[in-house]
Parts: C-alpha cells; sequence; structure tokens
C-alpha cells in the first residue's frame, strides 16, 4: 500500500508569490543578505515598490523621452548585453555611432564634404558632452597662450545665468572660472551684448543656450556671433563659441530651419545636444559634434590597447551600453527629417493648446515665449494668497508632476510653473490638464493663505499682530471645515 | 458597381517586410534621410546589420555582464523610460540607488555605525566612479596645501604602469600627474616598495588595484598600506590610498573574505567597483563609496534647483537610465551573499577547468594566478613561427573572441591571450574552447610563420654587413617557395575542417 503524503511544509517553489514568506520578511537595506530568495520574489518585491515612483509620462517636469515604439523596444532589449565601448567586438554598432555623428554634424551644417567623416561622439548625456566639449576650448586655448609665451592659469567661460548646472560642474571640476552673465525681470536668456563685453583675454569660448532650461527660449546665436566677430577684430583673442542645443538642437532645424545658430555661423566651433530629449531616445545618450578637426585637440585623444585592439577614445565614461546608441539610429532611419518635423510640429500645436487654454482661465502669465522648445511655463497673476508651489502640490494629487521653481540671480523673486510637451503628451491629455488645473485653483480660492507667511509679516506690530492672528485663526477653522466639507463631494482623480 | 482596387506596390503596409521596397534602397549613412520609413522596416534593417556584430556572451574578452535572468530583463524593460536624475519624481528608485551604496559600503567594510548612511554614489561605470575619487583627493589635498601655504599646482598619482586607461585619462583630463611604476618580466601588477617609493609631498593618493585588467591578479593592498602608513609617520604627508576595485570588489568578500583590502585598512579612504562586472549587471552601472563624509569635501557637491526640487548631484553624468540602478539591487537581494559566493566558486572552477585544459597541450605558460580575477592569461611557449595574434584571429572563424595584446612597459616583449570566466560561461562552454584551440593550433602548425616577421629580421641583419646580404636574398627565395607550398596545403586541408562558422 502507498501511504499518501501530503505536502505539510510550504516548499517555496510550490507557494506563490504573495504566499510565500519573502513578502513578510523586511528586506535588508544597509546590508546584502545571507540568503539568496527565489527570482519570482525579488521580482515582485521590487517591481511594487516601484509602483510608488511618479509615473515617467505624467512627468510634466522632463525634456527626456518617455516612449519609444514596440519595435524600437524590441532592439533595445536585444542590445542591452553589449558593452558599447568593446568597438572591436561589435563592429556594427560603432559604424551606427559614426553614421549618427555625421547625421547630426549634417544636419547642424558643420563645413563637411558629402563623403568626409565628421568629428564627434556619442556621449551618455549632454553633461558629458559639454564637459568634453569645455575640455577641448580649454587645452586649445591653453595651447595658443603658451605659443605666445603668456600665462594660462586662469582660463574663463562666459555664459548666462539660466545655464543648466553642468556648466557650473564643468567649471568647478575643470577650475576653469564661471563669468556669468545676470538675468533680469522679463528677460530670462543670457543678453549677447552684456555677454561680449565680459569677454577678456582669459575666456576659453562663449556658451550660448538653444533652449533654456527655464521658459525653453533660443538664444540669440547669430546676434552673439556677430558682435564676437567684431570683436575678435579689435582684440585678436579668436573667442569661440559653444552652442549648447541640448533640447533645441533637435528641434530648430525642423520647424525654424532659417534660424541660424549652428555652424553656419564661423564662430561656433562646438554643439552638444541630448539624443534623449527630443531626439526622441530614453535617458542615456547625447551628442557633441566639432566644426573640424582642428577645433579638437588629437592630445586630448587616448589610443589604447584595450581587449586587444587600437580603440580611439575621447570620452569621459568607458563601458556603458549601446542601446541608446542603437535606439538613436533607428529614430533617425525610421523618422527621417519628415518624421521628426511631423513630430515637432505636433509638440507645438499642443503647447499652443495648453497656453491658450490656460490664457483662458485669466489666472496665469505666460512666461514662456511661443518659438523655442515647446514648453508653458506660466506664474500666477497679481498678488495671490497662493504662490505656484501649492499649485504644484496640489497637481500631484491627480497624478501629474509640474514643478515649480524660482528663477535664477537676479530674478529670484519671480517663480514660475513650467509643462514641457513632449512627442507623448497628446492633445486630450493637454485638454485635461487644463481642466485638473482649474479644479486646483477652484481648490485654493477656498483655502485661506499659508498662516506663516501672513504672521511673519505682521510680526512687527505687536498688538496689531494678536489681532490678526485671532482673525486669521476664525479665517483657518472656517476655511477648512469647508474645506473638508467640499472634498467629500468632489470627484477628482486620486 | 464597386470597383475592386488590388493593392499596388504602393500599398505598402501590405507587403512583408522583405517584399518591401525598403530592404531595396542603402540606407543613408551621412545625412538623415528625408521620409520616414515604416518601423517594421527599421527594425528589421537594423536588426539584420547588427547580426554581424559579435555575439556578445562569446565574448571572452569583456569583464561586463552579458546575461541576466529573464525576471531581471522585464524589470529593466520597465523602467527604460525613466531619468534617473529626477530624484523628486522617482523617489523608490533614488531610494534603492542609496540601500545599494549601503550595502556595498558595509560589504567593504565601511567604518559605519547600526543605521548611519554611507557616503557613495552610482555611476554609469568605474570610469566615472574613478574620476570622481580622484577629484575628492584632488580637492582634499589642495585645500590641505592651501591651508599650509605651500604649492598646490603640481599634484601627482602614483600607480601601477598596469591600470586601466581611466587613470590615464584622469589625470591627462584633471592635469594631474601620473607616476608609474613599471612592471617587469614576471611581476605584472604595481610594486607596493616602489610605489611608497615614488610619493612625494604633491601625490594626492596611491592607486591600488584589485583585478588587474592584465591577469587578473590582486594586488597586495595591504602591504602598501602598512608601508605607506610608516612613510607618512616619517613625512607628515598623510598620503591615502584609493582601492580600484572595478573587478575584485564584487569577487574578493565573497571568495576571499580573509583577505584584508578594503576600508579594514586604515589608509584606503574610497573604492570604486563595476556594478556591471562581477557586480552581475548589464554594461553601465558603477559605484564609488567613500569612508566618511570628511573624504568627500562639501564643495564638490552641488545642490540644485532642478524641477523644482533640492539635489544635491556629484556625478559627472547627470541624465540617465535607471535601469541599470534597479537591476544592481535585483541581484542584491535576488542573490544575497549565498548567491554571488556560489556564482563566483563556479566562476573559479571553469576557470581552473580551463586552466588545466590548455596545460595539458603542453603549448602554453599560464601567466595568470589562481587567486584574482577568474580569468585565464596565457602565452604560447614557442612564439618564434606563430604569435598570440594569429591565434586569436583564428579562434574568430569560430566564434570566439578571445584578445591577444602586449603588456605595459616595462615588459613589452610579453604578449598574452586572456579568457575571463563569466556567470554564463559554463564548463561545457569551457570544454568546446578547449577543444577549439586546440584545433586552431593544429592549423597554425601546418603554416608556415608570416614572412615579414622575417625579412624585417632580415632587414635587421642587412644593416650589419654587408657579407650578410647574400644570405638574406637566399632566405628569401626558400620563403617564398615555403609559403607557396604551405599555403596549397592549407587550403586544401580547409576544405576537410568542419570548424563553426
Amino acid at each position: 500500500m502507498v501511504v499518501s503524503r501530503t505536502t505539510t511544509e510550504s516548499k517555496e517553489p510550490v507557494s506563490s508569490t504573495f504566499g510565500s514568506r519573502y513578502v513578510r520578511t523586511a528586506l535588508p537595506k544597509y546590508e546584502i543578505g545571507e540568503s539568496s530568495i527565489p527570482k519570482d520574489a525579488a521580482y515582485q518585491i521590487i517591481k511594487d515598490e516601484l509602483m510608488l515612483d511618479g509615473n515617467p509620462r505624467l512627468n510634466l517636469a522632463s525634456f527626456v523621452t518617455t516612449w519609444m515604439e514596440p519595435e524600437c523596444d524590441k532592439l533595445i532589449m536585444d542590445t542591452i548585453n553589449k558593452n558599447y565601448v568593446d568597438m572591436d567586438e561589435y563592429p556594427v554598432t560603432t559604424e551606427f555611432q559614426n553614421r549618427c555623428v555625421n547625421m547630426i554634424a549634417r544636419l547642424f551644417n558643420a563645413p563637411l564634404g558629402d563623403t568626409q567623416t565628421a568629428m564627434g561622439v556619442g556621449t551618455v548625456g549632454s553633461s558629458e558632452a559639454i564637459m568634453l566639449a569645455g575640455l577641448a576650448f580649454k587645452r586649445n586655448w591653453q595651447n595658443k597662450r603658451k605659443a605666445e609665451g603668456k600665462p594660462y592659469d586662469k582660463p574663463n567661460i562666459v555664459t548666462g545665468a539660466n545655464v543648466q548646472v553642468v556648466w557650473e560642474k564643468f567649471a568647478r571640476y575643470f577650475e576653469v572660472e564661471l563669468k556669468e552673465v545676470k538675468l533680469s525681470e522679463g528677460y530670462y536668456v543670457m543678453d549677447p551684448e552684456k555677454a561680449v563685453e565680459m569677454v577678456d583675454e582669459n575666456t576659453i569660448c562663449v556658451a550660448a543656450m538653444l533652449g533654456s532650461t527655464l521658459t525653453g527660449e533660443f538664444e540669440d546665436v547669430k546676434r552673439l556671433n556677430d558682435l564676437l566677430v567684431k570683436k575678435n577684430e579689435e582684440t585678436g583673442w579668436n573667442t569661440p563659441i559653444h552652442v549648447d542645443a541640448a533640447s533645441g538642437g533637435f528641434i530648430a532645424p525642423f520647424i525654424y530651419p532659417e534660424l541660424e545658430w549652428d555652424f553656419r555661423l564661423p564662430l561656433v566651433k562646438s554643439i552638444n545636444v541630448s539624443g534623449h530629449k527630443y531626439g526622441l531616445v530614453y535617458a542615456g545618450v547625447g551628442w557633441v559634434v566639432w566644426r573640424t578637426q582642428h577645433d579638437l585637440p588629437d592630445e586630448l585623444i587616448f589610443h589604447i590597447n584595450y581587449l586587444g585592439a587600437d580603440q580611439p577614445t575621447f570620452t569621459l565614461n568607458f563601458s556603458k551600453g549601446s542601446s541608446q546608441i542603437i535606439a538613436q539610429y533607428y529614430q533617425f532611419i525610421r523618422l527621417g527629417f519628415e518624421g521628426y518635423k511631423n513630430v515637432m510640429e505636433n509638440c507645438r500645436e499642443n503647447m499652443l493648446v495648453l497656453k491658450e487654454g490656460l490664457e483662458k482661465t485669466e489666472r496665469f502669465n505666460i512666461v514662456s515665449k511661443d518659438v523655442g522648445v515647446p514648453l508653458v511655463a506660466f506664474s500666477l497673476k497679481g498678488q495671490s494668497f497662493h504662490s505656484e508651489f501649492e499649485i504644484s502640490e496640489m497637481l500631484r494629487r491627480f497624478g501629474w508632476i509640474v514643478p515649480a521653481y524660482t528663477m535664477p540671480a537676479d530674478a529670484q523673486h519671480i517663480t514660475v510653473l513650467r509643462v514641457v510637451i513632449r512627442e507623448d503628451f497628446s492633445r486630450t491629455l493637454a485638454e485635461r490638464l487644463v481642466g485638473d488645473i482649474l479644479k486646483v485653483l477652484h481648490e485654493l480660492d477656498t483655502l485661506p493663505s499659508k498662516i506663516s507667511r501672513k504672521m511673519g509679516a505682521e510680526d512687527f506690530g505687536n498688538v496689531k499682530g494678536k489681532k490678526v492672528e485671532r482673525e486669521k485663526l476664525t479665517d483657518v477653522i472656517v476655511g477648512w471645515r469647508k474645506y473638508v466639507m467640499d472634498r467629500k463631494t468632489m470627484n477628482g482623480v486620486c | 458597381m464597386v470597383l475592386s482596387h488590388a493593392a499596388s506596390n504602393s500599398d505598402v503596409s501590405v507587403h512583408s517586410t522583405f517584399a518591401s521596397r525598403y530592404v531595396r534602397t542603402s540606407l543613408p549613412r551621412f545625412k538623415m534621410p528625408e521620409n520616414s520609413i515604416p518601423k517594421e522596416a527599421a527594425y528589421q534593417i537594423i536588426n539584420d546589420e547588427l547580426m554581424l556584430d559579435g555575439n556578445p556572451r562569446l565574448n571572452l574578452a569583456s569583464f561586463v555582464t552579458t546575461w541576466m535572468e529573464p525576471e531581471c530583463d522585464k524589470l529593466i524593460m520597465s523602467s527604460i523610460n525613466k531619468n534617473y536624475v529626477d530624484m523628486d519624481e522617482y523617489p523608490v528608485t533614488t531610494e534603492l540607488q542609496n540601500r545599494c551604496v549601503n550595502m556595498i559600503a558595509h560589504l567593504f567594510n565601511a567604518p559605519l555605525v547600526e543605521t548611519e548612511t554611507a557616503v557613495g554614489v552610482g555611476t554609469v561605470g568605474s570610469s566615472e566612479a574613478i574620476m570622481l575619487a580622484g577629484l575628492a583627493f584632488k580637492r582634499k589635498w589642495q585645500n590641505k596645501r592651501k591651508a599650509e601655504g605651500k604649492p598646490f599646482d603640481n599634484p601627482n598619482i602614483v600607480t601601477g604602469a598596469n591600470v586601466q586607461v581611466c587613470w590615464e585619462k584622469f589625470a591627462r583630463y584633471f592635469e594631474v600627474e601620473l607616476k608609474e611604476v613599471k612592471l617587469s618580466e614576471g611581476y605584472y601588477v604595481m610594486n607596493p616598495e616602489q610605489a611608497v617609493e615614488m610619493v612625494d609631498e604633491n601625490t594626492i593618493c596611491v592607486a591600488a588595484i584589485l583585478g588587474s585588467t592584465l591577469n587578473g591578479e590582486f594586488e597586495d593592498v595591504k602591504l602598501l598600506n602598512d608601508l605607506l602608513v610608516l612613510k607618512n609617520k616619517e613625512t607628515g604627508w598623510d598620503t591615502p590610498i584609493h582601492v580600484d576595485a572595478a573587478s575584485g570588489g564584487f569577487i574578493a568578500p565573497f571568495l576571499y573574505p580573509e583577505l584584508e583590502w578594503d576600508f579594514r585598512l586604515p589608509l584606503v579612504k574610497s573604492i570604486n567597483v563595476s556594478g556591471h562586472k562581477y557586480g552581475l549587471v548589464y554594461a553601465g552601472i558603477g559605484w564609488v563609496v567613500w569612508r566618511n563624509k570628511e573624504d568627500l569635501p562639501e564643495e564638490l557637491i552641488f545642490h540644485i534647483n532642478y524641477l523644482g526640487a533640492d539635489q544635491p548631484t556629484f556625478t559627472l553624468n547627470f541624465s540617465k537610465g535607471s535601469s541599470q540602478v534597479i537591476a544592481q539591487y535585483y541581484q542584491l537581494i535576488r542573490l544575497g551573499h549565498e548567491g554571488y559566493r556560489n556564482v563566483m566558486e563556479n566562476c573559479r572552477e571553469n576557470m581552473i577547468m580551463l586552466r588545466e585544459g590548455l596545460e595539458k597541450t603542453g603549448r602554453f605558460n599560464i601567466v595568470s594566478k589562481d587567486e584574482g580575477v577568474p580569468l585565464v592569461a596565457f602565452s604560447l611557449k614557442d612564439n618564434s613561427s606563430h604569435t598570440e595574434f594569429e591565434v586569436s584571429d583564428m579562434l574568430r572563424r569560430y566564434g570566439w573572441i578571445v584578445p591577444a595584446y602586449t603588456m605595459p612597459p616595462n615588459a613589452q616583449h610579453i604578449t598574452v591571450l586572456r579568457v575571463v570566466i563569466r556567470e554564463d560561461f559554463s564548463r561545457t562552454l569551457a570544454e568546446r574552447l578547449v577543444i577549439d584551440i586546440e584545433k586552431v593550433m593544429r592549423e597554425l602548425d601546418e603554416l608556415p610563420s608570416r614572412v615579414i616577421h622575417k625579412i624585417s629580421l632580415g632587414e635587421e641583419s642587412e644593416a650589419n654587413g654587408d657579407n650578410l646580404m647574400v644570405t638574406v636574398k637566399k632566405s628569401d627565395m626558400e620563403k617564398q617557395r615555403e609559403i607557396i607550398n604551405g599555403w596549397k596545403k592549407f587550403v586544401s586541408d580547409r576544405k576537410k575542417t568542419n570548424g563553426i562558422c
């Protein structure tokens, strides 16, 4: 007789994930656990925690691409295990990078013959791209000064105060002085005249932005070029320009082709662009192109005997994934000029829809311009009891991530909210966003303003202060009661 | 009457990919094309070109991980659209990074109290990690010199000549002098005594490697520490150590836990490790940890108002994908100590198996040691007629990518072949590789040696005097005849081989 045995102890492979003991134990946070856990448990646990991250597609704060076609996703997954730097082992991937560099250089009107190879490289993002470009300028300038027998220990770079943090990093890490042209209320980009004024013999380059992070505006690179040409004629310093086209580089050529900002201007020696912004690729790829070979000093390029073959390398990173480079090439051939133009035009249309929707509410000033990166930056009109930061917090409850931030010096008193229109931000979403912003405004109108601010202002007059205090307290209590009652009747998206 | 329309050539969506006109036109290489093409065509065209890349799993040249579990692949794909730097928007991802940093710091025995948070950061790879560590040392040293009122314009760093190229990059880009301890035949890592001798008042740190790229050896960090402690006592310079544990950092704690190389040694102030090597994650992730807060000067950390929230950032890269950080956390909790130990032990076993197989052929010297990164570096016992480079070329025909390279100074006359044993290099593959190497050796035996080599030798002897002229000419003709016969035989033999094409 066969005695049947029932499984009493729960054998781990038998339990369903949520029935296993692994979801009962706290995950180690400071130390690696002693034992392994089943892969299904590991997968589920991490996936569940990540549910509490923001939804990337509703992250309206970021310029970085959050959606790609499934075919491209497949290519990405297929190449996820290729280490990009193994040029000898993966020659096709290396060639894709070179094709991308050539395409981008020509998109930016680099002075190249039909089959001449362009100077440029793929990077992890615009940060690395900018550091490489800055290094090239610094080295070129140092060599020039050495040849002239002049001191070369005090290089500086002229930018606007609106630059992205990477320029400040570059300045601090590579020991270059940062000379910033301050902004002013109503003028949120670098003023070309002031910039050229700041240029001196130690300036390694002037950096202009095509697509300011704050308002999406394109700086007037042509004007900067013309003024700088004149100054160079007088001084003989030959100060060059770098264009930080992180966002604008994949916008201007498609919807503003007559705008002269790239290598068509003689003083522009290098340009960087983020493949992962309007290049329409996921985070992790940027590009930097130089005008000619001479703008990239050969001494910065390493020829190494790594893994057995000669590899020229000029990047800060070495090993990295190949997926994004391949994805960038996919986008170039898949979309072509026509496809990119369509996407950018859609973005601009949806930007206008959003802008008009906000204007109709009559509660906001629009700070961004129509020409530039498709985004809408707006601030509250007039004196208000509430700040843009509160609007931003309340919108989170609906699922939207809309950042609020203050302008840099000298316009720190201005706060804006900013919505970036990416490829995957359709018109329906734009209309929904306007609807939710209206709801938020409605809520805020019923709320008293935050006490602390008012208290702070009235602290000086004590007696008056106390009276105001009591009044304010009553206001608050009444206001919150009403608010709570109203919340119970609302149908907001939670 | 309804006129039926036949789908003509212009209705491209009907055609199968390979029937469409898109595979007939050549893809532009220099300029962006004017029109769009269907996504299926774009996918197929790129996929097909990529078939001609090497197979990553047969790439025995690389330390970088080439296989992960499907569950992890799923996690990677679902987080591919998360920009890691948006800390405010993706707080959980940010926290996963912090947990990884803490786990790694503890793994390296950082002197931390129970719940004290470690100082460290995730990077794109060890290159970025090393540059950050180097920057921290440079700034600390500059501040110290300024405080002492001494000159601070000539910083230098002491390393072995076997360092990976990123140290040379760091030195060149950040204007620090690189003082390299030369290697010698038979000694392929940095000699601690010579290193300490080279240290002067301008030295910002001494960099030791745990897992040399060339032969996988672990440098003796303990000896370096002890010697440097003595020197620091005499000089008062307080020179610190950085350990480049790019490969070794995820091996030593599991296979050699008694080996003292990490923060247990007092002079070690920062360590970098590649998550994408033996951290068992795909390319694109590295880690750097500092001993404590004082070792990372506050002025290097940026607090920025990006996208509306305060974010402290100390990295060279900004926007990047989140997938690898999440994958690293997956591995750390999925495997735990036990799992990593099992993987490393398997690697070591397979490495020993490969080494023994190669020794049995009687044709190779083994240059790598058993202790260290699981790899086998070997050179030909007799390289007079053929070189390691030829062996490497011929193995390619079977699909294997095994690199050959020369040692750095002063051992440039030594050439080695190197096979790295990764997690996914099973015993069956190891056995197959030995067989294929034997096949290649047999083929090479039948080939005459390359003429150029001999002629150049002949040219050298020409310069020595006229009496050798006649001899050279004779061997010229002899060699030519040999070659012709050899190649004839070779070609007819090839027709019989059954190698993997």
